[in-house]
């Protein structure tokens, strides 16, 4: 009795093993894609007011803006209490789908390709792709930092463009903005409410 | 000439042996990295940062704009042009790097493409096997024998540097490019000064004209533009020491560890 018992478990365990793997999203398949998405939605003849709540529909679905918050707030966010933390959360989600999706409903149609991916740990892959040349500009190397603690939902962290950080250099600009202020991060969040 | 650009040469030479010596990698990674150069002159740098912003808006960005509406094979020429003149300037840096496959690689495409491909305007070379290299300079060079960059600058025209780089164009002017020498400083038979000067111009308006929207893009997305400026020109500058046009700005972050762990 106790032997099928085990043997019945053993079977739901690698079932669920299994099943557990089979769910889990590749990150160079979850780029493409979203940049897919981002494409079908620039190609088609809409409104840039349509294009751009689109494309906030697809943000929130593939980029992990809390952590991207958190990070950009780089030491400040220590001293900061539970509340302003939610404050700051609220106005940089904001400041981020606003200033990602005008970014992004300028371009006509660009075309990305994925090449290739590397594992840094078990929490981040880092996807590589180039962003193809047009008459006006050569072609552009773009890393996708993907964050794969949930491998059911891989999450945006960061672009690093021709080996610049998209992440990194907003965690300096919000640093200057900070120190600037003699460490008042209101005057930062006054800044994003405002943009 | 020849025997000052040798004493140019053999102390960076010098240098650049004492400070391997002292230096370890993660050392040089930690002083590159953009959050540890100070900005000790920012009051000024920002007014020198608004003026440039000013000259670019009136001169700079119009003529870029001009230049674009040039066909798209006259600009591959002359941007492959300049990008064949820099050689001149890169060759010495990869040697004094130590990096002598680059060295000759940078030195066959210079003489294929200054003869074969009319003075630089076709990249012949590409086509034999000499593929394309990272430019380098002075700066880099220093940077790579394990020289800090010392404060952030901001140049009137130029634009962003640090004091190790503006030390290192100063090296391009006392006989390290040959380009400089044979135009404006010594040997000017065969060129005359304003040939050097319009190269550089003409070098700036054709890296201006390539980054158009991404500079617009920025500029409208920033809160702060000159801190953004400042923080990609030294991702820029720490990647092109380490030769990495990859993911090392972003890797070494144990901020993004802390945010997973919360």
């Amino acid at each position: 009795m106790f032997k099928k018992l085990l043997i019945c478990c053993s079977i739901i365990f690698i079932y669920s093993l299994n099943f557990y793997k089979a769910n889990s999203i590749e990150p160079d398949i979850f780029v493409q894609s979203t940049v897919n998405r981002a494409s079908s939605t620039l190609s088609k003849e809409n409104t840039k007011d349509e294009r751009i709540a689109e494309l906030k529909k697809i943000a929130l679905d593939t980029v992990d803006i809390k952590g991207i918050g958190f990070y950009s707030l780089g030491s400040h966010r220590k001293t900061l209490s539970d509340e302003k933390k939610k404050e700051y959360s609220e106005a940089f989600k904001n400041y981020f789908l606003n200033s990602f999706s005008s970014r992004l409903a300028e371009y006509s149609n660009p075309v990305i390709e994925v090449n290739s991916k590397e594992k840094i740990n078990e929490n981040y892959t880092i996807v590589s792709s180039t962003l193809a040349a047009t008459e006006k500009r050569p072609a552009i190397k773009i890393d996708w930092r993907i964050y794969t603690k949930n491998p059911d939902k891989p999450l945006i962290r960061d672009l690093i463009i021709e080996g610049l950080s998209l992440a990194r250099t907003q965690k300096e600009e919000f640093n200057s903005i900070i120190q600037s202020a003699n460490g008042d991060v209101d005057v930062l969040i006054k800044n994003l409410k405002e943009f | 000439m020849i025997r000052k650009f040798a004493i140019i040469v053999i102390t960076t030479l010098a240098l650049t042996m004492n400070s391997y010596a002292g230096s370890d990698g993660e050392l040089l990674l930690k002083k590159n990295d953009p959050s540890n150069v100070k900005d000790c002159f920012e009051g000024l740098n920002r007014a020198t940062f608004a003026f440039n912003q000013s000259l670019d808006g009136l001169l700079f960005e119009p003529v870029a704009r001009a230049y674009r509406v040039l066909p798209s094979p006259v600009r591959t020429g002359f941007s492959n042009s300049l990008s064949n003149l820099s050689n001149l300037v890169t060759i010495p840096n990869n040697i004094l790097q130590g990096d002598f496959k680059s060295a000759g690689v940078n030195s066959g495409r210079f003489v294929v493409n200054t003869t074969v491909g009319i003075l630089g305007l076709f990249d012949v070379a590409e086509n034999i096997g000499f593929s394309k290299n990272e430019k380098e300079d002075y700066g880099q060079s220093l940077g790579a024998a394990g020289v800090g960059p010392g404060c952030y600058l901001v140049l009137p025209v130029l634009g962003p540097s640090t004091v190790r780089d503006t030390a290192g164009s100063i090296v391009n002017l006392l006989g390290g490019d040959p380009w400089y020498n044979v135009s404006v400083k010594n040997d000017t038979r065969y060129f005359n000064e304003s040939d050097y000067y319009i190269s550089r111009g003409a070098a700036g308006i054709d890296f201006r004209a390539k980054n158009i929207e991404a500079f617009d893009n920025l500029e409208e997305n920033a809160i702060d533009f000159y801190a953004s400026v400042k923080s990609l020109y030294l991702q820029d500058r720490k990647q092109k020491i380490f030769n990495s046009k990859g993911v090392i700005n972003a890797m070494d972050d144990s901020d993004w560890e802390e945010i997973e762990n919360k």
